[in-house]
């Protein structure tokens, strides 16, 4: 029986330590190792001197990705030099979408100036561990010690339609609050979007 | 001779596919959410620009046909903006739609999409279902033709 506990103690810390499926906000973010547009391997741990991460499950294909794409850029320019920089997932299966192939990620990027990475998660292993479900969907780091702890999940903002046309901007808010030491207000929103493209097999 | 074929092929279509109306969340909500009967309702949320919306559109208007006779009822609701309400008409016409479509015309999704389930980040496609004024079924993601008809069947008692 003691050895039954003892099994069971040892499955549940192991457990702990694999990906949770679903990050809810005040979790411990995993960090991870993409391959970028440029060829080159990313982790957040080679970012010394940020704060912390927006980080974006976003794609090619999808419509409200596009429409968020200038958004994401402007995000990126303001927050970069205060130490939150954008880092850009695609982790859509790519048998789905042609568009969202590796080498067209480094077209879309081109064309749109991208000047954040835009990384590859082909295992999906990424998408699943922080619990991504659409595109974007974006969830704001804040470096603790070692840890990476969420603050943010959500919306960009609250109209996808038109950026003109915007009442609340929750990223931009959220890291405002962060980097004054506030807390993200609100720290979780909803938006419409595609759903991420999972493999089936 | 020809002209009157397609004028009446038109007309048939036309009076086939239903017309597709803008509704608010209220009036959403008073569709199938509150209709308080032992009717279920499956309601799938979906838009033109999402693939595997289209790819499992069929499925439901094949239950809807299926189970038309009993006390199912299958209503689509269209995430497009309201400013692409002709578009989503073309769309349904073309693909003859039967079943009610809706555009949701609801201002900001954090509003509304917590509201219809506290689980959905607000990925399409996802579907909910009603009966006697409860939530008896929810998913975010699509489904099979079997998986439908199985969950109908289950929340139903039909065979």
């Amino acid at each position: 029986m003691k050895k039954l506990v003892a099994l069971f103690s040892v499955f549940i810390l192991l457990s702990s330590f694999l990906p949770e499926g679903k990050y809810a906000v005040g979790d411990k973010a995993v960090d991870f190792k993409l391959k970028n547009i440029d060829g080159k391997m990313v982790s957040l741990a080679d970012y010394t001197k940020a704060k912390g991460f927006i980080v974006i499950f976003t794609c090619n294909h999808c419509p409200f990705s596009k429409k968020y794409e200038d958004r994401i850029v402007a995000l990126d320019k303001q927050f970069k030099e205060k130490g939150y920089p954008v880092i850009a997932i695609n982790s859509n299966d790519v048998t789905q979408h042609e568009e969202d192939s590796y080498d067209n990620m480094k077209v879309r990027a081109k064309e749109k100036g991208f000047t954040f990475p835009y990384l590859y998660d082909e295992s999906q292993a990424i998408a699943k561990a922080y619990g991504a479900s659409r595109t974007p969907h974006v969830f704001i780091l804040q470096k603790s010690g070692n840890d990476l702890v969420v603050k943010y999940i959500g919306a960009i903002d609250d109209n996808s339609d038109d950026a003109d046309a915007v009442h609340e901007k929750y990223v931009e808010n959220a890291v405002n609050n962060l980097l004054n030491g506030k807390e993200a207000d609100p720290s979780m929103t909803r938006a419409i979007g595609c759903t991420i493209k999972w493999k089936t097999s | 001779m020809w002209y009157k074929i397609l004028l009446f092929s038109s007309l048939v279509v036309a009076l086939a596919v239903p017309e597709i109306k803008l509704v608010s969340f209220a009036q959403y909500q008073n569709l199938a959410e509150k209709k308080n009967n032992d009717t279920l309702y499956v309601v799938n949320f979906w838009a033109t620009w999402c693939k595997p919306c289209v790819a499992e559109m069929p499925y439901f208007e094949a239950a809807a046909k299926k189970f038309g006779n009993e006390k199912v009822k299958v209503l689509f609701i269209d995430l497009n903006y309201p400013r692409e309400k002709e578009q989503v008409q073309n769309f349904i016409n073309e693909k003859k739609v039967t079943s009610e479509v809706y555009l949701l015309d609801a201002g900001n999704p954090n509003n509304w999409i917590p509201a219809i389930d506290s689980n959905w980040s607000g990925a399409i496609p996802a579907t909910v279902m009603f009966k006697e004024g409860k939530k008896v079924f929810f998913r975010e993601g699509d489904m099979t033709a079997n998986e439908l008809d199985s969950i109908i069947k289950n929340k139903t008692g039909l065979k």
